[in-house]
């Protein structure tokens, strides 16, 4: 017989050590950040994906608090219902309710439960760790796959410079629902992220938190860089961290002291290499092109 | 003052509306989809009018109702839905899901045909596809056990030997359009029944669990085996259930089969749901003329009550399996199951299966008794009966 228990938490963790994730995972560290910053008193449904396959290897689990996963696509769903039978049994109170998965999870598979999942209201705290692909199969497109890294369903090639299409606005999308808060945050960034995690948790209603997530395996860096590599995304003015209340932006993290070229993101990824061949400068343009914009769009830096 | 038990006519639709909001259940998340809205449309309008204290969750899609019940029940509360047809096909994948969680959510199923080419009408091979989800799936004949069928249904799917979800076939239009008399129990008598729903395992902060784990091969076997365990103990359950409803409520509504006229007959009808009204009422008249003609329903198809099935039809000389659903490139299912029970019994009588009342054709009298005709003739194995040779090209 198996025996159902509760450990004492592993030096405070609500995300204890032992789980498989890879060297360097940017993941496992953002979702120990996300629960140390909740506490104990959450309920948490997670889509399929790498964080539920490391994290819940029967007879192991790295979960201190009530979990379950039971599909893919469906985690907000399934946190609709939990959240639901909360209030109906008058236990509104024990819990904060999370759905929480990857990018495929919420913006591709799963973008119609959470899109109905906010619409409809929930209290949910809706967190997606953005690794920019497909990681847990093996580094395919999704639709948060950055404009032109390599994948293995979108490589580089003599014909192509990988990814044809730049990331889908998520984070706005679901501001756009009315959800109260929406925020995109770093784990290369832990106080922002711990800050807005908290914030979140104190609104009631849909609240969505997007955080950037390094994959040194599907990313091609080193598994030391995972924080740099995190901190340049933010500091080129490709990954923007911002906060939208009630549909309108209220905060951004500026860039100091002044915005990385590209290139210093870029070369330190393989999915990025081909983009530094003889004949590829255009391509850096582009991508130079999407930090401006950004820079622009969400005030990241006024020099 | 205590209410009386009454009997009232009532829509087969509102019946099970009736039957859920006795039940109690907690959460209800449901998508629209015809023939099953009239079920789900009166559960909304209980709630609207405070008839029944649940949370109900339109969601936006068949996939999430039951992903949405799947996360109630997983919190320990008692959630129901609804669906048929194409909604039921995108269930699957979560129907699967439930099952493996081992969560005791009632599903209804208003039986319509599946797409293409598109029909609203009824047949089962809808319900049919989740033949190994690991369901407990009865079939109701008529309005009345439907009804029944649902009270039962909570109780078996919350038993501990049990811990499953249970599905609940009724023929779209047929049964959940049509008004019936109905007996309806009152409140007090269905909370004697069916007490309120105390999981042992459930998401709480109380005492933190983890629910869906990946496993590894030295695990999964075991879990699948467990799940069938669950499913052969169901077959107990179910006739407990339905002794135990007798006693409550006065009248036999359950088990695993039911035959009509079946003990000395040497030509057997077997068929699921409304369509063994029709056979019973062509038995008696046959049997009226001298034919000794029986009937047997199968109300439980999931667990498959095969050592019941081979006793109640081993008499007979002839069976006839009248179905509204086809295995593409093999045999109607049902026929196909019965003839895997017969498999290394003695004696075996002979079986004919026929395919009939797709798509929400109706099987009239003549259809049977032409089936009756062509397997007295000779043996049939997925025979089409009705078709109209006009629309059909020969390739």
């Amino acid at each position: 017989m198996f025996q159902i228990g509760i450990s004492q938490p592993y030096n405070n963790n609500l995300f204890a050590p032992g789980h498989t994730a890879c060297a360097g995972c940017g993941q496992s560290l953002a979702a120990r950040l996300v629960l140390n910053a909740l506490g104990p008193n959450v309920i948490v449904a997670t889509a399929t994906g790498c964080l539920e396959v490391f994290s819940s290897n029967f007879p192991q689990s790295s979960w201190e608090v009530p979990w379950i996963h039971s599909l893919f696509e469906n985690a907000s769903a399934v946190a609709s219902g939990i959240e639901a039978a909360l209030k109906v049994l008058g236990r509104e109170d024990e819990a904060i309710v999370i759905a929480q998965g990857g990018d495929g999870g919420f913006a591709d598979i799963g973008f119609g439960a959470l899109s109905g999942a906010v619409e409809r209201g929930h209290n949910i705290l809706f967190i997606v760790y953005d690794n920019e692909a497909y990681m847990n199969t093996g580094v395919q497109r999704s639709g948060l796959t950055p404009f032109d890294a390599s994948t293995t369903t979108s490589p580089a090639g003599k014909c192509s410079y990988g990814n044809p299409t730049d990331k889908k606005p998520l984070a706005q999308i679901v501001a756009a629902h009315g959800a109260p808060y929406a925020a995109v945050t770093s784990v290369g960034y832990y106080r922002d992220l711990e800050k807005k995690v908290q914030k979140a948790a104190s609104i009631k209603g849909p609240k969505f938190l997007q955080i950037h997530v390094p994959c040194p395996l599907g990313w091609g860096h080193d598994t030391s860089l995972t924080i740099k590599v995190a901190r340049l995304a933010v500091q080129t003015g490709l990954y923007p961290l911002f906060e939208m209340e009630n549909g309108e932006i209220t905060s951004v993290v500026k860039i100091v002291p002044k915005p990385r070229p590209v290139e210093e993101y870029l070369k330190l990824q393989r999915r990025f290499r081909h983009l530094f061949r003889p004949g590829a400068e255009g391509e850096l343009k582009k991508i130079q092109d999407i930090a401006n914009e950004n820079i622009r769009k969400f005030k990241l830096y006024e020099g | 003052m205590a209410q009386e038990t009454k009997t009232v006519v009532l829509e087969g639709s509102r019946a099970v509306a009736e039957a859920v909001r006795l039940c109690r259940p907690d959460v209800i998340a449901a998508y629209p989809i015809t023939p099953q809205t009239h079920i789900v449309e009166n559960l909304s309008q209980m709630v609207a009018d405070g008839l029944l204290k649940a949370e109900n969750i339109r969601v936006e899609s068949e996939h999430s109702a039951a992903s949405a019940v799947l996360g109630a029940s997983a919190t320990g509360a008692r959630a129901y839905t609804a669906t048929t047809s194409q909604g039921f096909l995108l269930m699957i994948e979560v129907l699967y899901n439930m099952a493996g969680l081992r969560l005791p959510v009632v599903l209804t199923v208003a039986n319509r045909g599946i797409s293409a080419p598109l029909t609203i009408h009824n047949d089962i091979q809808d319900s049919l596809v989740a033949r190994d989800t690991g369901f407990v799936q009865l079939y109701a004949e008529d309005n009345q056990e439907a009804l029944d069928m649902h009270i039962q249904a909570f109780k078996i799917a919350e038993d501990y030997r049990v811990s499953l979800p249970v599905l609940i076939g009724m023929d779209g239009f047929i049964l959940t359009h049509s008004f019936e008399p109905v007996v309806l129990p009152t409140q007090d008598e269905v909370d004697a029944f069916l007490p309120s729903y105390k999981p042992i395992f459930y998401l709480t902060t109380k005492a933190p669990l983890t629910m869906g784990t990946k496993t590894d091969p030295e695990f999964y076997t075991e879990a699948r085996y467990m799940l069938h365990k669950a499913q052969q103990n169901a077959k107990r359950v179910i006739v407990e259930v339905a002794r135990d409803f007798k006693d409550k409520f006065g009248r036999f509504s359950g088990d695993l089969l039911e035959t009509y006229n079946a003990e000395d007959a040497d030509i057997i009808f077997v068929s699921i749901g409304s369509l063994v009204s029709s056979l019973r009422a062509i038995a008696k008249e046959l049997r009226e003329k001298g034919e000794k003609v029986g009937v047997l329903k199968v109300r439980t198809f999931r667990p498959f009550p095969q050592k019941e099935i081979v006793e109640a039809l081993s008499r007979a000389k002839l069976v006839i399996v009248m179905e509204k659903d086809a295995s593409l490139g093999s045999t109607g299912v049902l026929a196909q199951e019965i003839r895997a029970a017969f498999y290394g019994n003695s004696p075996v009588p002979r079986l004919s299966g026929f395919v009939v009342g797709l798509g929400g054709r109706d099987v009239t009298r003549e259809t049977v008794l032409k089936a009756l005709q062509l397997a007295k003739e000779s043996d049939h194995d997925c025979t089409f009966l009705d078709l109209n040779p006009e629309l059909l090209e020969e390739v």
